[in-house]
């Protein structure tokens, strides 16, 4: 049995006009089912967008990456849609909500996707929000919720499709160190009661404790520090 | 902003307006010298131009949004020029067809030529009335004539297609009546012979009016001998002598009006006078000028109301359009504007060159919307059932000096109205939110 | 329409400015609705069902050339004439010679004719009962407050009585009504007086009748009787043209104006200037939500999904300000028309309107969405989460 995320031999090189950029050389990891695993480094090593290649965003320049034994490297844009869709949830820095939906609709969002009548995706959006501790704010638009609500509204709208795997990029950036706590928190709740598969992206290493192991990357190579 | 404010810059508004709406152009010239010279003499003067200067520099950077009020406006002064210039070539072509110095004298209570009928006896008494002028063998410049329609095949119908043409049987006088009239090619009919002249206007609408050709009115075959040229209602006529037009209607002896020849304008009066307190005569007169004035009135105030409720509606599209493009542009540049007031520009400067730079975008879509309508439209032949004839009637349209004037005043005006509420907004941005607001 | 939701929230993200984009839209289907009706009004008058079964004979002539009466009975003769009738122009004005009442003198059986015409059997008798006795039409009634009973003045601006004058009177005896307003609203203006009474006072007539009107009975046999109704005369002094009752209103609008021409040019150019505006804004819109259609994407939308989102908005713009304005023009019409005083007959907006109407706002709606809808199909999730 494989890992739950392959990436092997993966490089990617962006081009600027004439310059050629090369962000990651020859990355090989794997992610077991139920890791919570943190990402660092330095800005410009190309963390993020090691990120965005698992979690199906963005597509590798040469090498393989295989996600719950599907060769995502392979996908096309539609079919990379449909599978983030059912696999994968997304936390952003800047929480990326809708302004004008209120916290119910933005979780329900995603479950515009599915088939399911209009009743079930109300109930799968309380759920969620009732998971991350909103039950009470679910009428409520981004601009009425503080930062910290709004990441977990975020995290909810991550977990309504019951994905297997979660991506955080910089989940905690923008927040003051109670709310990051309590995001934190969550995601280690989410990890360790509901097995739900974590990759993050951060540059504080308060936030990289509440993570199972964490990686490093410089200059677009991995550099293994274990936890102790 | 506080509901105050906003009932006071309407109420400006509706000020403003009235005034911009009867101002003339030597008003607007004025105005514009006196905005130029507090632009280049008073400290915020330069301030606002300063700031105006800032946002026109950037325009490029903004074409799409500036185009939107450039074209909007564009094609609202456009519409209302060409509509306008319908009503008044329309206008002027039956106005020039009158003078003041030739009368014509119907049956009394005649809505137009066409409906009054004379009798013989008042036709010989009318053309002897004293005042009218005599020619050099003594005969009074009088025509009696008579009016009836023809229906003519039209000359991009159908094949069965008519349309109706207004005749004109006039006496022999007629060419001493009208000198403005000119044969252009062939000659004239002969009287008492069954030939007709076509006007040029005529010509272009109904097929067949060619000199030589013979056409049929009614049984009864007809030649055309001449083409003439006018430059008025009158080119849209048939001509022909009288005696033999009434033959063919049989109208016998009866006629439509009396047209006449005054020694001079100050004559009417008398001659007006004469003829009224004829027990005999019940009788209408008046002079050409008067008579062609009125009957115009009708459809070229329609052509007004039409022109002016289009152009309106379109405004009223265009000025919206406006107001979105600039609250979207003041919005965009918060952080500059905001930045200046911190230096010290006061509210009046940003004001004043927000609303500058909104009423050049729009003077800029008027004069073009003026060129469009002036280039397309001036001169182009135009052609209706006049009212109170029984004919098509040709004209031009007519882009005339007041007309651009008007469409630039409309440009203008939207301008303003769509610029005044955003530039009071950008006057009024809290200057710490704006630089805030990264 | 799970969606709705989101692109209804989408259009509305700005307030301010969807509204003003929605307000310039209401002002350009508001101008389409009322220049469209007057179009529609221009060639539908005179195209009914019952026209068709109808001819008209005028002088060769001219129009205003009369004709002998006589000649009805020639023409009853005709084989496929079901019935014949006349009238005689009367340059009927109320009050001031400027104050035009369409006005025609006819025999007692004119009405027969025109079925669409909604007149009570009473009033009818009472009509052919009576000399003096006049139908008007509705609107005429309501414009001058004419009633059933009135013993009303009406001058004829060409036919003075026997003592010269041309004042006349007439018993109002019953109120007309068109059935069918947009071909046949003419008739609520519509002044019908006794042909007997009007001939027997006014020493110009003469027994001369103006136009005949036939019915025939088979509709596909009309041109054939017309030719025959014109054979009747030719080459006789009273020479006839004769017409369906279609082909004569065509050609006398066509002479009025091409009103085709000038509305669809006004039109061009409002819909232009539109394009131009809801495209502006729709471009703005989708500008500024790059990082919300990003994540859309990183959620699962697919491009294509994305595209259509957008479309849909824009079409959503155009439909809501395109109904709001052809319901305005729906309700300002009837107003216009008043106003103009019976001048222009301005039936309510058709079917047919609002299918070209909403054609209009589905086309425009895709032509303003086009470029901003492909712009969020191309959309980079990376590029734009990163803020490039």
């Amino acid at each position: 049995m494989g890992k739950f995320i392959e990436v092997r031999d993966v490089s990617k090189v962006y081009e600027r006009g004439k310059q050629k950029v090369e962000v990651l050389h020859h990355v090989d990891l794997d992610v077991e089912q139920g890791d919570f695993l943190a990402l660092m480094g330095p800005s410009g090593s190309g963390k993020t967008t090691l990120l965005n290649m698992i979690g199906g965003l963005d597509r590798p320049t040469a090498g393989s990456i295989s996600v719950g034994g599907q060769r995502i490297d392979q996908l096309g844009a539609n079919l990379l849609a449909t599978w983030r869709a059912a696999k994968v949830g997304f936390v952003f820095q800047l929480y990326n909500l809708m302004p004008m939906l209120t916290a119910q609709r933005n979780v329900e969002l995603p479950l515009l996707l599915t088939k399911l009548s209009s009743a079930e995706r109300r109930k799968r959006a309380s759920i969620a929000l009732q998971l991350v501790g909103l039950a009470d704010r679910a009428g409520h638009k981004p601009g009425e919720l503080s930062g910290g609500q709004q990441q977990r509204t975020s995290i909810a709208r991550s977990i309504v499709s019951d994905p297997m795997l979660l991506v955080c990029d910089e989940p905690t950036g923008d927040l003051d160190r109670q709310s990051a706590e309590e995001v934190l928190g969550l995601l280690r709740a989410l990890n360790a009661d509901h097995g739900k598969t974590i990759v993050m992206v951060t540059h504080d290493p308060k936030a990289a404790e509440y993570a199972k192991r964490t990686l490093h990357l410089e200059k677009g190579t991995l550099v293994e520090r274990a936890v102790a | 902003m506080g509901i105050l404010l906003n009932v006071v810059l309407l109420l400006v508004l509706a000020a403003s307006l009235a005034v911009w709406v009867i101002l003339p152009w030597p008003g607007a010239v004025v105005l514009v010298a006196l905005l130029a010279a507090w632009l280049v003499l008073t400290r915020r003067g330069r301030q606002a131009g300063s700031v105006a200067n800032v946002g026109i520099s950037t325009l490029p950077q903004r074409l799409g949004a500036s185009a939107v009020i450039v074209v909007g406006i564009a094609g609202v002064v456009g519409v209302l020029v060409a509509l306008l210039a319908m009503a008044e070539g329309y206008n002027q072509t039956l106005r020039r067809t009158g003078s003041a110095d030739t009368v014509i004298v119907m049956r009394g209570a005649s809505a137009s030529e066409v409906m009054s009928v004379l009798d013989q006896n008042s036709v010989t008494l009318i053309a002897q009335t004293p005042g009218i002028v005599r020619d050099a063998k003594g005969e009074p410049i009088a025509s009696s004539e008579i009016v009836v329609a023809a229906n003519l095949p039209l000359k991009n119908g159908g094949a069965d297609e008519e349309g109706s043409v207004q005749l004109r049987g006039v006496g022999s006088q007629v060419w001493a009546l009208r000198p403005q009239v000119k044969i252009i090619s062939g000659r004239r009919f002969q009287p008492g012979l069954r030939e007709l002249i076509v006007g040029r206007g005529a010509a272009r609408q109904f097929a067949g009016l060619v000199p030589g050709q013979e056409i049929r009115l009614g049984n009864q075959v007809w030649t055309v001998v001449g083409t003439f040229a006018s430059d008025d209602a009158m080119e849209s006529e048939l001509w022909g002598d009288a005696n033999a037009v009434a033959d063919t209607y049989q109208r016998g002896n009866s006629r439509a009006s009396v047209n006449a020849r005054l020694s001079d304008p100050s004559a009417f009066g008398a001659f007006k006078t004469t003829l009224e307190s004829n027990p005999q005569l019940k009788v209408d007169v008046a002079t050409t000028l008067d008579y062609f004035d009125k009957q115009s009135e009708g459809m070229t105030k329609v052509i007004r109301v039409m022109g002016i409720t289009v152009g309106a509606i379109m405004a009223i599209g265009a000025m919206f359009g406006a107001l979105n493009t600039m609250f979207a542009a003041v919005a965009a540049r918060a952080r500059e504007i905001a930045t200046l007031r911190a230096i010290g520009f006061t509210g009046l400067p940003v004001v004043v060159a927000v609303l500058l730079e909104t009423m050049l975008l729009a003077l800029l879509g008027g004069a073009i919307g003026c060129l469009v309508a002036w280039l397309l439209f001036n001169g182009r032949g135009a052609s209706t059932l006049a009212a109170g004839t029984v004919g098509q009637l040709s004209f031009a349209l007519q882009v005339t000096p007041e007309l651009l004037w008007t469409g630039l005043k409309w440009a203008l005006a939207i301008g303003f109205m769509g610029g005044l509420f955003p530039a009071v907004r950008a006057a009024r941005l809290p200057v710490t939110a704006a630089l805030r607001e990264l | 329409m799970k969606y709705m939701h989101l692109i209804w929230a989408s259009l509305f993200r700005r307030k301010t400015r969807t509204v003003l984009t929605l307000v310039s839209i209401v002002a350009a289907f508001l101008l389409f609705g009322l220049l469209d009706a007057v179009r529609t009004s221009f060639n539908q008058a005179g195209q009914s069902a019952n026209g068709a079964q109808r001819l008209q004979t005028g002088a060769k002539l001219s129009f205003i050339q009369p004709l002998p009466q006589s000649l009805g009975a020639q023409i009853a003769q005709v084989a496929g004439v079901k019935m014949v009738t006349y009238a005689n122009w009367f340059g009927g004005a109320y009050q001031d010679p400027h104050n035009q009442v369409f006005s025609f003198a006819v025999p007692p059986n004119y009405l027969d004719a025109f079925p669409e015409v909604e007149v009570s059997g009473g009033e009818r008798k009472a009509f052919e009962e009576k000399r003096t006795g006049a139908l008007v039409g509705e609107q005429l009634a309501q414009r001058f407050k004419w009633k059933v009973g009135d013993r009303v003045p009406l001058q004829s601006t060409i036919f003075p009585d026997q003592q010269g004058s041309k004042n006349w009177s007439f018993d109002i005896v019953g109120i007309m009504r068109a059935k069918d307003k947009k071909t046949s609203g003419f008739w609520d203006q519509l002044f019908l007086l006794h042909w007997k009474y009007f001939d027997e006072t006014t020493p110009y007539n003469r027994g001369q009748v103006g136009w005949y009107v036939t019915r025939v009975n088979d509709v596909n046999q009309a041109d054939r009787v017309a030719k025959a109704i014109d054979a009747l005369s030719v080459n006789s002094d009273h020479e006839t043209r004769t017409q369906t009752e279609q082909a004569a209103t065509a050609s006398w609008m066509k002479q009025l104006a091409d009103i085709g021409l000038i509305v669809g040019s006004i039109m061009g150019a409002v819909f232009f200037t539109l394009l131009l505006l809801s495209g502006n804004t729709m471009m703005q819109a989708v500008r500024e939500r790059t990082s919300e259609i990003a994540v859309l994407k990183t959620i699962g939308f697919s491009n294509r999904g994305v595209m259509a989102m957008v479309l849909a908005e824009s079409l959503l713009l155009l439909l809501l300000g395109g109904i709001l304005g052809l319901a305005l023009a729906t309700t300002l019409i009837p107003i216009v028309a008043g106003a103009s005083g019976g001048m222009l007959n301005l039936p309510v907006l058709g079917a047919d309107s609002w299918a070209l109407g909403i054609v209009l706002m589905a086309l425009i709606g895709t032509l303003v969405g086009a470029l901003p809808a492909l712009s969020a199909m191309r959309l980079n999730i990376v590029d734009a989460l990163a803020g490039r």
